[in-house]
């Protein structure tokens, strides 16, 4: 025991029961958008991470941005099956990436392209017109037995999109992957 | 000035004394280069061991290790030197010629993608395309090894650069680079939580590794451990980073360490790992390792952190800055010490009941602890110990009892067998006033044995102790245990005759067999000048204990 017990401060208490962990797994689909240097090999070091720490890479969109030293890669990684700060974490021990944002589902605007090649046979026409009306879609190409349709928007309105057309017979189909951007707060 | 002359000032600015390397086709205006600066050339006989002697260089001293090689064969061969680096935290920088760029991605004699080939093993890489990078990817290479989690940077440099005209002046200051800011300071309010969380623990253990070596931070850990009178265990890696004659030492955790470390552990309530990443070689059968702890982690990398086990208060910072902002949060705690009364008086008995053992043999055979036991009669305790990887690697950890950083240079990581002999060759370039001993298996030592001639031709008195079994002692080691005793390929059968292999590369060969001679067969293997290798035979199938098996939890240890 202490030799002056009255002096000795008590320790602050802290019962290491409280303590807790989270699991790093949030169950919902994440969209990472990456600021990296605009060079040689770069796609190549963020491909290479995810496929040897076996992380799988739902989509992935990469383009310029208004810098012309920094290209922006979108990702989606789905989190109910990798731990997203892991990922993130490993994706920032890249030298070549500047900045990730795990892009916050509420203050982010998301768009896909797609492009779906369809049967459309004369007694179809109507039907997949009128979808593509409703999915304010637009038909680029048109042939004697098929039609191609350009769909932008979410990547759920792609995924109804295809659900509609599907039975109609789906020839092919071309998705971009999500581009994400974030959205100033109502009061800026 | 010519791009190569400004590699070699680029290099010397950085603080560079020696390289090690084998010329080539593809780096031979580097070479040139060097030829006129004072950048001393260590010439290994094959480009791995050019890189494990950089890694033995940089473990032993703390400085960036450099290697350099040719393109195509030379900078493939550097693979698992870049490999082991990455896997160990090890400053190098890696500096490979390609082929020119006009050849680039033709098939070129002597080209390979070797920046493609080691994007998954290098800290970072640069692929030159213009010469007036070069110097500046050296100083940015420098600066990217040594900060943060040390780790390796490969750059590769087409030949037609190198002989390109440049400007230069060497740089200084940090380099810029945008995406790199490694966070050394740990955040005050973490430290306070976990000084709170060590006041209130009742069975506390400190679990260090490497990251204390690498971050200089043996004395704020001891600190640490003083001031709570906390126990203390190391990974492989980070013995030394507590002396091992102290009464708060538990000895190495993990699969071959002590039954007081692994059950301590087991039993503990707070384990504060400092870096140190979990390592399954340390945790055995993950979902039952520490089932009662909850852990505050420290580690300068945030990827490390709940990687393998999730922490309860994770503090990103290098433990040379957290170590004592801790020490004094805990002092302001005002703990009581007698908290712990029970929880030593547990691990005592352990260690009563559990001490390290093996049988000693009546007549002259030598058993290969007792060999390691000898050894550090013989070095009074204070030598640089490299070693290959194996049995002989784990007795060493065993057995030597290390005091120091910067004492036990090996290959934990990636394991990489061969590692001790050019890894006491770069230690001895780095630290030629201690004695540096190679603990060699001989099984490993065959496949590096012709680096004895980088030894004799820059007169490097490294000293190899071979730990010499006949076979791939750990391989069949688990071939007895866990494969019914189906040895394959585990007697190496027909071994040089070490002492004339010695003395074909120019060495003082010597043996023995009789461990009433070891004691002094060392101390006259460490008298003589110049490289000297010990062949010592011991006991053949002796088995390193005690073990927690694959896929066991620390607590079911055996032997």
């Amino acid at each position: 025991m202490p030799d002056t017990p009255d002096t000795i401060r008590t320790p602050d208490h802290l019962d290491l029961n409280q303590l807790e962990v989270s699991s790093g797994l949030t169950g919902r689909k994440h969209l990472l958008s990456l600021m990296v240097e605009n060079r040689p090999g770069v796609l190549a070091r963020v491909a290479g991470l995810f496929s040897r720490r076996g992380f799988n890479i739902d989509t992935l969109a990469v383009g310029p941005t208004e810098d012309p030293d920094v290209s922006r890669v979108t990702l989606t990684v789905d989190g109910a099956v990798h731990p997203i700060d892991q990922v993130t974490k490993q994706l920032h021990k890249l030298i070549n990436v500047i900045k990730i944002r795990d892009m916050e589902p509420d203050t982010t605007v998301s768009r896909e392209m797609a492009l779906f090649k369809v049967n459309a046979p004369s007694e179809n026409r109507a039907e997949l017109i009128e979808f593509t009306s409703i999915f304010r879609a637009n038909i680029i190409d048109v042939s004697r037995r098929t039609m191609t349709i350009e769909v932008t928007g979410t990547a759920d309105k792609i995924d109804a999109f295809e659900r509609m057309v599907r039975p109609h017979g789906l020839i092919e189909m071309a998705r971009t992957g999500e581009v994400a951007i974030s959205r100033p707060k109502l009061d800026s | 000035m010519r791009a190569a002359d400004a590699l070699c000032q680029a290099l010397e600015a950085e603080g560079v004394e020696h390289v090690f390397g084998i010329p080539g086709g593809a780096n031979l205006p580097t070479y040139d280069a060097l030829y006129d600066s004072d950048l001393i050339h260590i010439q290994a006989r094959h480009e791995q061991c050019a890189g494990h002697a950089a890694e033995g260089y940089a473990k032993a001293s703390g400085k960036v290790g450099v290697a350099l090689a040719t393109s195509g064969p030379g900078a493939t061969n550097l693979v698992t030197a870049i490999a082991d680096s990455i896997m160990d935290s090890v400053p190098t920088v890696f500096i490979t010629g390609q082929v020119r760029t006009d050849l680039i991605g033709t098939d070129g004699f002597q080209e390979a993608d070797v920046t493609g080939i080691t994007l998954p093993i290098v800290k970072h890489s640069f692929l030159v395309t213009d010469p007036a990078q070069i110097p500046d990817y050296i100083h940015k290479a420098f600066h990217i090894a040594s900060s943060g989690r040390p780790g390796p940077v490969l750059v590769d440099i087409p030949l037609d650069l190198t002989r390109a005209e440049i400007d230069y002046e060497p740089a200084s200051g940090v380099p810029k680079l945008p995406g790199y800011q490694p966070t050394t300071e740990g955040n005050i309010k973490q430290i306070r939580i976990a000084a709170k969380a060590l006041a209130n623990s009742r069975r506390p253990v400190l679990y260090a590794g490497g990251g204390v070596i690498n971050a200089n931070a043996s004395e704020e850990l001891r600190a640490l451990a003083a001031a709570g009178n906390f126990p203390v265990t190391c990974t492989l890696m980070g013995l030394g980073a507590f002396p091992a004659p102290h009464e708060q030492w538990l000895g190495m955790l993990g699969m071959h360490g002590t039954r007081t470390a692994n059950y301590s552990m087991d039993e503990a309530d707070l384990i504060v790992a400092i870096g140190a990443r979990f390592d399954d070689r340390i945790t055995g059968k993950l979902s039952e390792f520490a089932p009662r702890a909850k852990f505050v982690h420290i580690d300068v990398d945030p990827a490390e952190i709940s990687k393998n086990i999730p922490a309860h208060i994770p503090i990103v910072g290098d433990c040379k800055d957290v170590l004592p902002k801790l020490t004094a949060e805990y002092g302001a705690q005002g703990a009581d010490p007698a908290r712990l009364e029970e929880w030593w008086s547990r691990i005592r008995a352990w260690q009563d009941k559990h001490p390290l053992a093996y049988e000693e043999t009546s007549d002259g055979e030598i058993k290969p602890q007792f060999m390691v036991e000898e050894m550090y009669r013989a070095t009074g305790g204070d030598a640089i110990i490299t070693s290959d990887v194996g049995q002989h690697q784990m007795w060493a950890a065993q057995y030597y009892h290390f005091n120091k950083p910067r004492r036990w240079l090996n290959s934990g990581g990636l394991g990489t067998m061969g590692f001790g002999l050019p890894a006491a060759i770069g230690a001895k370039v780095a630290k030629p006033d201690e004695q540096v001993v190679c603990l060699a298996g001989d099984g490993s030592l065959v496949m590096v044995c012709q680096e004895m001639a980088t030894a004799a031709f820059h007169d490097l008195p490294v000293k190899v102790f071979l730990m010499n079994n006949g076979h791939f002692g750990m391989v069949r080691q688990w071939q007895e245990l866990f494969w019914q005793e189906r040895y394959q390929s585990v007697e190496m059968g027909a071994s040089p005759d070490w002492v004339k292999l010695a003395e074909a590369f120019g060495w003082n060969g010597m043996r023995c067999e009789d461990k009433g001679d070891l004691g002094d067969a060392m101390k006259t293997a460490l008298e003589t000048d110049g490289p000297v290798l010990l062949d010592v035979r011991v006991t053949p199938n002796e088995n390193c204990y005690p073990m927690i098996q694959p896929g066991a939890a620390a607590r079911d240890m055996v032997g």
